[in-house]
């Protein structure tokens, strides 16, 4: 069979899965539509959280940044990870205590103020929706180069299948179908790396062929350093971008993958305080597997492409190189006239374009892998970007039905908020295909901006709700604001305002937009200590609480208000 | 016997001690080994990895799922020896 039919009987199949699964898991309740009824294992919940968490981006494009970045790539990989450390140690457990169900709820409680909770819930929405924008995206593009059908039907495809499970299935429905997303996801990732590294290093464990050695003899990433000093790149293995600007892009990574409300949620569905903490664990390995063979991907497919195409004759080039040329992926253009291909790093003379996406989107093909592995990969980018998709939809459906509508209409029945929870999720499946249909401009862009407002808003807010009874909300609210002002200023002014200048002699103390969540967070940390030292102590019962969510004892399920 | 909120207080103290170790560790093998030292720990080797490189792309992912299972167990043993474990 060959590629097309094979990838259309694999998505195909995972759909009709996820759907099923859906339709066997559907919410009742208001409790069970926010948080699975809160009886999730600790295991499933890891899963769930892997899938939630791993996006389009870590599945199609992080291989691929890598590839072009080498050691600067790592930021992605210490960052997206280190994360989990911080969400395990200092919140989940914490959070799940504290027993309710989203993360504004924890702001508005903590500090007693609708007001801290309404700036909360600002962030939340957009943080979800900068995000679920990239994931509808992300579906579109793989249904047209996979399925050959145009990128505006993928989507409307797309928003018709999350909006079945996530509008129907609510947290419960989303959690079981990505531990299936999961799976799928996983398989797909790893079974071309597995190939691949024992093509190239006869290892079949890529993160041991990555240190491996190629058939010469030499280490791959040795001869990788070579290949690339060779031609005038810089070395694979060393660095490019300033050591300040790693240093505060991976925190800054970091403390927003602990801030993301989606993530934190997630948290919320475990039945003990006991399951949140391993069930982070067991999140980070699953997550730990597909970012330790992201590095091998990465090396594999730089070395691949240029060891197959550098001082090539363009009559002899590969298949794949003919075959994603279609697509726009890869481009050769003979500029010397040689009838040689050229890689170079001057874009005056260099004479072969890669996008980062080949680097897993082809990679079977130029491993020469069966024609089902081609089709699988595809229904695991589908899976990857379904369901982050699918988690942030639910993040905001949360937001407008709980957090917005019950706080000022605490009268309403739970049939009604269950409905406008439903509403919600519909309304923002709408919006978000738009925006994967026509997207902004600046898309790509303000991918830094979430990370950056979830480090610079809610993470020291919610760190110090915990760890400290003395701030308050006056001290909370101002250090939200002033470390989102901080932030999005930055990143404006850089990304937007004037692009011209996003270079490290511009940036303050070299810190790039994508680093700068990290000073937004300190701005947030000292404001908020400074205003409530200030102002007075909280109210009693706040200060008694903090106390009671420190302990694990008596942590009951998810509870109402 | 201490009394209740004695108790509750040690515990905590407890409970800071070993985040303060673990996130000690979580800062030295990212921030640390992959990032501020990575030059000199590239000097070494580990297989066909440079020791910083390694780091940064590998080991401090396999450290990082190790603490979070040390946490884990060092909490479960906390929750028991001062009684406010759940079940």
């Amino acid at each position: 069979m060959d590629i097309l039919t094979w990838t259309y009987i694999l998505v195909g199949a995972s759909f009709a899965l996820y759907l099923g699964i859906a339709f066997w898991t559907r919410a009742g309740s208001t409790k069970e539509f926010y948080v699975a009824g809160g009886g999730v294992s600790p295991l499933a919940n890891g899963m769930a959280t892997a899938a939630d968490w791993m996006s389009a981006a870590s599945f199609i494009s992080m291989a691929g940044i890598i590839s072009f970045s080498g050691y600067d790539g790592s930021v992605y990989l210490m960052g997206w990870t280190g994360g989990y450390v911080l969400l395990a140690l200092l919140l989940a457990p914490y959070l799940r205590k504290f027993g309710k169900f989203t993360v504004p709820d924890f702001v508005g409680d903590r500090y007693y103020s609708n007001t801290a909770r309404v700036v909360a819930v600002i962030c939340a929405l957009f943080i979800s929706f900068t995000y679920v924008a990239g994931q509808m995206r992300g579906v579109g593009i793989v249904f047209s180069r996979y399925l050959e059908i145009p990128i505006e039907w993928g989507v409307v495809i797309g928003m018709c299948i999350v909006f079945f499970y996530a509008v129907l299935g609510g947290m419960k429905g989303i959690t079981y179908t990505q531990v299936a997303q999961y799976c799928v996801l996983i398989f797909a990732y790893m079974v071309p790396a597995i190939f691949v590294s024992m093509q190239l290093t006869g290892n079949p464990i890529p993160q041991l062929g990555l240190g491996g050695e190629v058939a010469d003899g030499t280490g791959l990433l040795d001869k990788l350093d070579g290949i690339l000093s060779d031609l005038g790149f810089a070395e694979y293995t060393s660095g490019r971008k300033g050591m300040t600007d790693m240093f505060m892009i991976t925190l800054a990574l970091m403390v927003g993958t602990a801030g993301l409300p989606h993530v934190i949620v997630r948290f919320f569905t475990v039945p003990k305080v006991k399951d949140a903490r391993l069930s982070a664990g067991y999140a980070l390995i699953f997550i730990a597997i597909l970012y330790t063979t992201a590095p091998a991907v990465a090396a594999f497919g730089i070395y691949n492409a240029i060891d197959s195409t550098s001082e090539k004759n363009i009559s002899e080039l590969p298949s794949w190189v003919n075959n994603w040329q279609k697509t726009n992926l890869i481009k050769v253009d003979d500029k010397n006239g040689d009838g040689k291909v050229q890689y170079l790093p001057d874009p005056e003379t260099n004479e072969l374009t890669i996008d980062k996406d080949i680097m897993v989107l082809a990679s079977s093909e130029i491993a020469k892998l069966p024609n089902w592995v081609v089709g699988l990969v595809a229904a695991g980018a589908m899976a990857a970007a379904l369901s982050t998709a699918a988690g942030l939809l639910l993040v905001i459906s949360t937001s407008v039905s709980r957090d917005l509508v019950k706080t000022f209409n605490p009268e309403i029945t739970e049939k009604k908020e269950l409905r406008i929870a439903r509403l919600a999720a519909a309304g923002a499946v709408v919006l978000a295909g738009y925006f994967g249909v026509n997207p902004p401009g600046f898309v790509a862009e303000v991918v830094a901006f979430a990370f950056g407002l979830a480090a610079a808003s809610f993470f020291p807010v919610i760190i110090m709700g915990i760890f400290s009874t003395r701030i308050n909300k006056e001290g909370a609210i101002s250090g939200m604001i002033s470390g989102l002002i901080f932030t999005m200023g930055y990143i404006i002014y850089f990304k937007l305002m004037s692009p011209e200048l996003n270079s490290a002699e511009h940036w303050w103390f070299g810190i790039s937009p994508e680093g700068i969540g990290s000073i937004g967070m300190m701005i947030n940390f000292v404001v908020c200590y400074f205003v409530s030292m200030a102002t007075p102590p909280p109210p009693q019962h706040v200060q008694d609480m903090i106390q009671e969510i420190r302990i694990p004892k008596g942590a009951g399920t998810a509870h109402d208000h | 016997m201490p009394s209740q909120p004695e108790k509750m207080k040690a515990y905590w103290r407890k409970n800071l001690q070993t985040l303060l170790i673990l996130l000690l560790i979580w800062f030295i093998v990212s921030f640390g080994f992959g990032i501020l030292l990575v030059e000199q720990l590239n000097e070494f080797r580990l297989g066909g990895y440079k020791l910083g490189f390694w780091f940064a792309q590998q080991g401090s992912i396999y450290a990082f799922v190790i603490l979070i299972f040390v946490y884990v167990v060092r909490m479960n043993k906390l929750d028991k020896e001062f009684d406010v474990n759940e079940d």
